[in-house]
């Protein structure tokens, strides 16, 4: 069974892995998490005061918000995809990357490229206004062609590998890579107005355009925050509570329906739009349906610690996957529900979807990457263990209370929006003008606030974590070996 | 019939091709019926492409990030029809390039904002928004108000939009530039420029100075939003998808 294979101690020589670019992704991604959710406080502080863009063109909402959404999912969530997936590749095909350190190295430092562009983009004002895809095509093609160099790499360490089954990790990795390549190709189809200028024109326009933004913009959800972060749940949990997953044909099972199913979710997003009716049902049947192998995958996840689950007390670092898989099964049956279009018609446009949002990528993606996190840091750097166990609880309960307090602010502010806009007085009158709905969503933005600190401070804990195990025990080895050379 | 999951599991190549095609089947068969069925964007009267004025506030918007709490999309429900007009056609949005229907409301829905307000209000609110709606929570832009219109290449703006589809005509490309300027100048002969774009309004939309600020342009493209379409003159069957 090939999910075993992982675990299973092979007498063979491990192969010369390419560990530096793993370890700079690691650090990179820290350091990404962190920015991006100083950023999104930043952002969530001026929805409460403001005054806080400085009337400054730099730092209106509307510029740093992309700021924040591509921080967090392509800086911090790529880059820890970047170099899990090429840790993930290499160990369970016993292959060293194929392209060796140049090829990993110009993925990673290409994709960070690509990063900074995007983001002084954004603080400039160029943007294509498309949201998870605002980029402008010079940036856009930076992509492509790194994104492609990517393929190869992974692909190639595949082709090459010693084990004859390819482990489920690298399915779900896989279908990450080659469809964000599709969705990229075609919801960025523009032409430049000058081959020297920042500005294009898309190929596509109204209706058609808005499909084909959702195609992407849900995908992006889904293989990106979903299959891709699948793939790394597939191989550090079951790492971490060595233990082997659950059932491979769940596996089978779910992968395929998974990615069959996702692609057709985008409409969803296009409720009682100008989009045609048939889009809009077709959109929301799949996104129900689309429940039962997100289950999949939550069950398979969370049943690889039978008769592992004493382990939750021990190691807090697989405590932070384990609640991963939780916030990934429930944020995958709120949004089946929110895609409903009776009740969309309530949530759509309110605050109820940015909770929905966070509930995802706090819960499901920045925890799992936490959880992976504390598990490859000591492997990478050869340490027994992280520096301070204690302070990956205290990450932990901090972490966990800023999204209760965040998500359950968006609840209350967004239904009471969405109520509040559709309220008739007994006259026969709107009861409220939108500026009151506005009024009545600061006590909550405030709570939101208290929530997204909670969350950076827990972040700014874990980084210093991080730091004193890479530092601490290199000092200590310093100290044991210079006497030696002394001698 | 069927393959053994096994031959998949062990040949990349085949299950990289295998995972293109499931991936491929529902994008191929909800976008490809937008661009073949007819009725998919309404034939109605009214629609033109923007002008180059208006080109040049819609980048503002776009620069600016608007979209990201204002939608442009109304819904057909009593209370969006009644607080904000009638609901958004597809048709309505067939020149925007990329559409602007945004998916959330920090602030309201500006689909139809157009001729709701003076201009003098609309640059009095963008410059200082808490002067005039003490409870709001949108960004100062003062800065637009004493920033020039860059257009030297509008020309070459009409012309790329022309490349991926919108029906602008040489005679648009040739005046653009003398258009654009036509409509912030309330002395100059608007007839041409208006026989181009029908129902485009012409003022000095930010009357605080004489020069062309990217507040004219952001001002022009807001009032223009949602006043092409007559809706009192269209047959109710006109408006089916």
């Amino acid at each position: 069974m090939p999910s075993q294979a992982v675990l299973t101690a092979d007498q063979r020589p491990a192969p010369r892995y390419v560990e530096d670019v793993i370890r700079a992704a690691v650090i990179l991604t820290m350091f990404w998490g962190v920015a991006a959710f100083l950023v999104g406080v930043v952002i969530a502080a001026q929805l409460v005061w403001p005054q806080l863009s400085f009337d400054s063109p730099y730092l209106t909402f509307g510029r740093l918000r992309p700021l924040h959404t591509s921080a967090a999912i392509f800086a911090f969530g790529g880059t820890a995809l970047i170099g899990t997936a090429f840790h993930v590749v290499q160990r369970t095909c016993r292959a060293r990357l194929f392209g060796g350190e140049p090829l990993g190295w110009f993925v990673l430092l290409g994709y960070q490229f690509f990063i900074v562009a995007a983001a002084l983009g954004y603080l400039f004002g160029i943007t294509q206004s498309k949201e998870y895809a605002e980029p402008e095509w010079f940036v856009d093609l930076w992509l492509t062609i790194v994104w492609v160099a990517y393929l190869i790499a992974y692909l190639g360490t595949v082709m090459k590998r010693e084990e004859p089954h390819i482990y489920v990790a690298n399915w779900f990795y896989l279908a990450f890579i080659i469809t964000i390549a599709m969705l990229h190709i075609v919801n960025n189809l523009a032409l430049p107005v000058s081959i020297t200028g920042t500005k294009s024109y898309g190929a596509w326009s109204g209706v058609q355009d808005a499909m084909i933004q959702w195609w992407y913009g849900h995908n992006a959800v889904g293989f990106f925050l979903t299959a891709a972060f699948l793939g790394m749940m597939y191989y550090y949990i079951p790492k971490a509570a060595n233990r082997p997953v659950y059932s491979y044909r769940l596996s089978i099972i779910h992968f395929w329906s998974l990615v069959f199913l996702y692609i057709w979710a985008g409409p969803h997003h296009l409720h009682y739009t100008s989009l045609p009716d048939w889009a809009q049902t077709l959109g929301m049947a799949f996104s129900v349906m689309l429940w039962m192998p997100s289950w999949g995958g939550m069950i398979n996840g969370l049943m690889t610690l039978s008769g592992a689950w004493d382990k939750l007390r021990t190691d807090p670092g697989l405590r932070f996957s384990v609640t991963a898989v939780g916030f990934y099964g429930m944020a995958t049956f709120e949004g089946p529900v929110m895609s409903i279009k009776a009740v969309n018609s309530l949530s759509h446009y309110t605050d109820w979807t940015i909770g929905h949002v966070h509930s995802g990528a706090l819960g499901w993606v920045a925890f799992i990457v936490f959880g992976t996190l504390y598990y490859l840091v000591p492997k990478m750097w050869n340490r027994p263990a992280m520096w301070s166990t204690r302070l990956i609880s205290w990450h932990y309960w901090i972490a966990t209370i800023g999204i209760v307090l965040y998500i359950t602010a968006m609840w209350v502010s967004g239904i009471m929006q969405g109520l509040m806009w559709r309220a008739y007085d007994e006259l026969g009158f709107l009861q409220y003008s939108f500026v009151e709905t506005v009024a009545a969503m600061h006590p909550f933005y405030l709570i939101r606030l208290l929530g997204g600190l909670c969350f950076l401070s827990g972040g700014l804990i874990m980084a210093y974590n991080m730091w004193r195990t890479i530092r601490t025990e290199t000092e200590a080895l310093a100290t044991q070996t210079q006497p030696a050379l002394a001698a | 019939m069927f393959i053994r999951h096994e031959t998949i599991e062990k040949n990349v190549i085949l299950m990289l091709v295998l995972t293109l095609i499931t991936v491929s089947i529902g994008g191929l068969v909800q976008i490809i019926p937008l661009f073949t069925v007819e009725t998919t964007i309404e034939r109605i009267d009214g629609m033109r492409p923007y002008t180059p004025l208006e080109l040049m506030g819609r980048n503002i918007y776009i620069r600016e990030g608007c979209y990201l709490c204002h939608s442009q999309q109304i819904r057909p429900f009593k209370d969006e029809v009644e607080r904000y007009g009638h609901y958004s056609l597809a048709a309505e949005s067939m020149y925007d390039k990329p559409f602007q229907w945004g998916s959330k409301r920090t602030g309201p829905d500006l689909a139809r904002v157009g001729g709701r307000y003076s201009n003098d209000w609309h640059v009095a609110h963008l410059a200082s928004p808490r002067a005039v709606v003490p409870e709001s929570v949108m960004p100062a832009y003062p800065f637009l108000a004493d920033t020039p219109l860059e257009y030297s290449d509008i020309a070459q703006h009409l012309r790329t939009l022309r490349s991926v589809g919108t029906p602008y005509t040489d005679e648009m490309i040739a005046n653009a530039r003398a258009d654009l300027e036509a409509q912030v100048d309330p002395d100059r002969d608007p007839t041409a420029m208006q026989k181009r774009y029908p129902r485009a309004p012409v003022a000095k939309f930010n009357g605080e100075t004489n020069k062309i600020t990217e507040m004219d342009a952001l001002v022009a493209y807001l009032q223009m939003l949602g006043t092409l379409v007559q809706f009192g003159d269209i047959p109710p069957d006109r408006l089916k998808q």
